[in-house]
């Protein structure tokens, strides 16, 4: 009989040396004549335990970590196969507090399943969304994920079910389902992880959007930036063409731009076209990729779409608060002490997950600003952390939500220098189309230097620069780049009195 | 010459996917290291634009290069959650390390693994994570060593 060891093989594992432990422990297990099977798992979402090894054991899987190469063998001597006690061991997985708090829907099989076989996947009831909705018709599948009350995850929050009425309704031989993988935003890995720990749940989910609008070609559109999410989608799709049956899929790479997770400059970018964003109208949904109807949506919408047709929209929507229903994995990241993974139902405080779940910084200093939403997400202050996580709550301030993304910095940030690189990152990705985002980017790097430089009357220039921006310019990258800007110099205006480190 | 044979071969292999263009030009730069100018032209008449087009898109993306990078390419991210843990020291370190060096060091904003930064990534194959200045060092060293 073998044993069943877990060692991810997740991206971030692997950046904390995953393959040299998954080597250590193959050698290990043959020198002392233990057999196992050894499978490589995506990341439960823990990633300061990374990497996590699990043994498979008659009391459930019991992990430990992080674990490195030199631990497996003092790890084999403590009978780790059988799940004995050893300094890195943590336990029953399933039963570690910070995985027990959260409510996983979309990554329920995250670091769970085996990425590559769609056997394991269609064990641990994947497939069911895809087989009810094969049962249905395309206006029921709509409505269930209407019902749902499911938004977009990608950033904007627009309802699901509303833009694949409208691709539904729109007639035409040939229609699309696009699924946007460019997950650009800092702070944010949910995506990836989804794609590399548990890729059939994604294709799943855009098969059935295929059913719901008519639809039998789908596009992944994923950056360049994720060569391992790339190599788990191929191998997933080669695995389920006969499951997928007439809907077909294929893996798209970017090329290094940021804008092009905007949907419109995506499907530019996929039509092969520099990533400029277009004008709206036509919606993508009536006049999308190659001018067809197209349903674009982001890696955890299609992900969340599965569940909802299995166990029904009223689960859904019974989970949640206010306008904000189900779940949204949030992403910790940054300076925090215990980062990862949280997919909780929406309204938990900021603090709570910062602290809570968090656990405060890494460098143990008290944090001062946290960035949420990604690079157009406003930076919130230590007055801002009870905040509710809901997109209502954050809109309220100012802020959103974005796609989750949960960045956190200690108190040894300088917010002025926040601010300057907010300019810079749009200079560096502006597409060019407009000039208050084209040219007022790279002009508020100025301005913001020479009030580092002690000029602070230019603060004034600044507000306007950014006003600028925000009414002139064609889409979020221009509008809201003001954002984290602003919100660095109205929450933090002792850094922008010109004491330029 | 031998690298327009391989730039004819994965047009052909490619020209009549819809929308072509990047899959392409993502072939020709992992197969030759970067996107000769010679692969203009052809890529140019297969798919029916101009050069003007073809040379547009290459230079639009960050992504493309033209010219052949060093030895090895060296991606350090420069992005928020990053920043947050010494990225930017980090970015600076590595430009004095590598300056005259024949590896090549690129910006690169987010990788996907930002609770376990800073990162940086090696060939697009090797992930680090938690890279200090030192283990920065340790890690360029190995890469010089290996001839
Ligand atoms: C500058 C910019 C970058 C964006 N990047 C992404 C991205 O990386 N991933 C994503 O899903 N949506 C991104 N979006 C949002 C998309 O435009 C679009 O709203 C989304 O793909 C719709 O899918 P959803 O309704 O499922 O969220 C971005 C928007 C802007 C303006
Ligand atoms: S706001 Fe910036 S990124 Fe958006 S369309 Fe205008 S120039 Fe392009
Ligand atoms: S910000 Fe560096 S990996 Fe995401």
């Amino acid at each position: 009989m073998s044993v069943t060891v877990y060692v991810p093989g997740d991206a971030a594992a692997l950046a904390l040396g995953a393959d040299s432990v998954a080597d250590a422990i193959v050698t290990e297990a043959a020198r002392c004549g233990i057999n196992i099977r050894l499978v490589r798992n995506g990341s439960r979402g823990m990633l300061w335990l990374e990497p996590l090894v699990e043994v498979s054991t008659p009391r459930g899987r019991i992990a430990y970590g992080p674990v490195a190469a030199p631990d497996v063998s003092s790890l084999f001597a403590a009978g780790c196969m059988s799940g004995g006690a050893h300094p890195l061991g943590l336990g029953i997985t399933d039963e570690l507090p910070w995985l027990k708090r959260q409510q996983r829907l979309a990554c329920r099989r995250i670091g769970v399943v085996d990425p590559h076989s769609l056997d394991d996947y269609l064990a641990q009831d994947g497939g069911e969304g895809l087989r009810c909705a094969r049962a249905m018709a395309p206006v029921e599948i709509v409505r269930a994920v209407a019902d749902s009350g499911l938004r977009g995850r990608g950033g904007a929050a627009f309802p699901t079910g509303i833009k694949w009425q409208t691709v539904l309704d729109t007639p035409a031989t040939q229609k699309y389902v696009v699924c946007n993988a460019d997950e650009g935003d800092s702070g944010t890995f949910s995506d990836r992880l989804l794609m590399e720990g548990d890729p059939f749940q994604l294709l799943e989910g855009m098969a059935i959007a295929g059913l719901a609008v008519e639809a039998t070609m789908g596009y992944i559109y994923i950056r360049s930036e994720y060569p391992h999410a790339i190599a788990a989608l191929n191998a997933a799709l080669d695995g389920a063409r006969n499951w997928l049956g007439d809907f077909e899929i294929e893996v798209r790479k970017g090329a290094g731009s940021y804008v092009c997770g905007e949907e419109t400059a995506l499907l530019e970018s996929l039509e092969g076209r520099r990533g400029i964003v277009r004008a709206k109208p036509p919606l993508p949904a009536i006049s999308g990729l190659f001018d067809q109807p197209t349903v674009i949506n982001n890696v955890m919408t299609f992900g969340s779409v599965p569940d909802i047709l299995a166990r029904g929209a009223s689960h859904y929507h019974e989970i949640g608060c206010g306008r904000s229903r189900g779940t949204l994995p949030f992403q910790l990241a940054g300076n925090i002490k215990y980062g990862g993974l949280v997919e909780v139902p929406f309204g938990l405080t900021l603090r709570e997950l910062l602290y809570d779940f968090g656990g405060g910084s890494h460098s143990g200093r008290p944090l001062r600003a946290v960035q949420v939403g990604g690079p157009l997400g406003a930076y919130l202050p230590e007055t801002q952390f009870d905040t509710v996580l809901d997109y209502e709550a954050f809109a309220a301030i100012g802020a959103g939500l974005g796609h989750g993304g949960i960045v956190a910095f200690d108190d040894t940030v300088d917010m002025a220098r926040q601010a300057r690189y907010a300019m810079k990152f749009c200079a560096i990705e502006s597409c060019g189309k407009c000039t208050p985002c084209r040219i007022g980017s790279t002009r508020g790097v100025e301005v913001i230097d020479r009030i580092r430089d002690g000029q602070a009357e230019q603060v004034e220039l600044l507000r306007d620069l950014c006003d600028t921006m925000t009414h002139g310019s064609l889409c979020a990258m221009g509008s809201m780049t003001s954002i984290p800007v602003l919100s660095a110099l109205d929450h933090f205006s002792e850094d922008f009195r010109g004491m330029r480190a | 010459m031998e690298n327009l044979g391989t730039v004819l071969r994965i047009i052909a292999a490619k020209q009549t996917l819809p929308g072509a263009l990047l899959p392409i030009l993502h072939e020709i730069q992992e197969a030759l290291g970067c996107i000769p100018s010679e692969s203009v032209p052809p890529i140019a008449k297969a798919l029916n634009l101009s050069r003007a087009e073809v040379h547009g898109v290459i230079t639009y993306y960050h992504h493309f290069r033209q010219t052949p990078p060093g030895r090895h390419v060296v991606r350090v991210c420069c992005a928020e959650a990053c920043q947050a843990v010494g990225g930017e020291a980090l970015a600076e370190h590595a430009r004095a390390r590598l300056e005259g060096s024949d590896l090549t060091l690129e910006p690169v904003y987010c990788l996907g693994l930002c609770a376990i930064g800073p990162v940086l990534q090696i060939d697009e194959t090797t992930l680090h994570a938690r890279v200090t200045p030192e283990k920065f060092d340790t890690l360029m060293h190995a890469l010089e060593e290996d001839q």
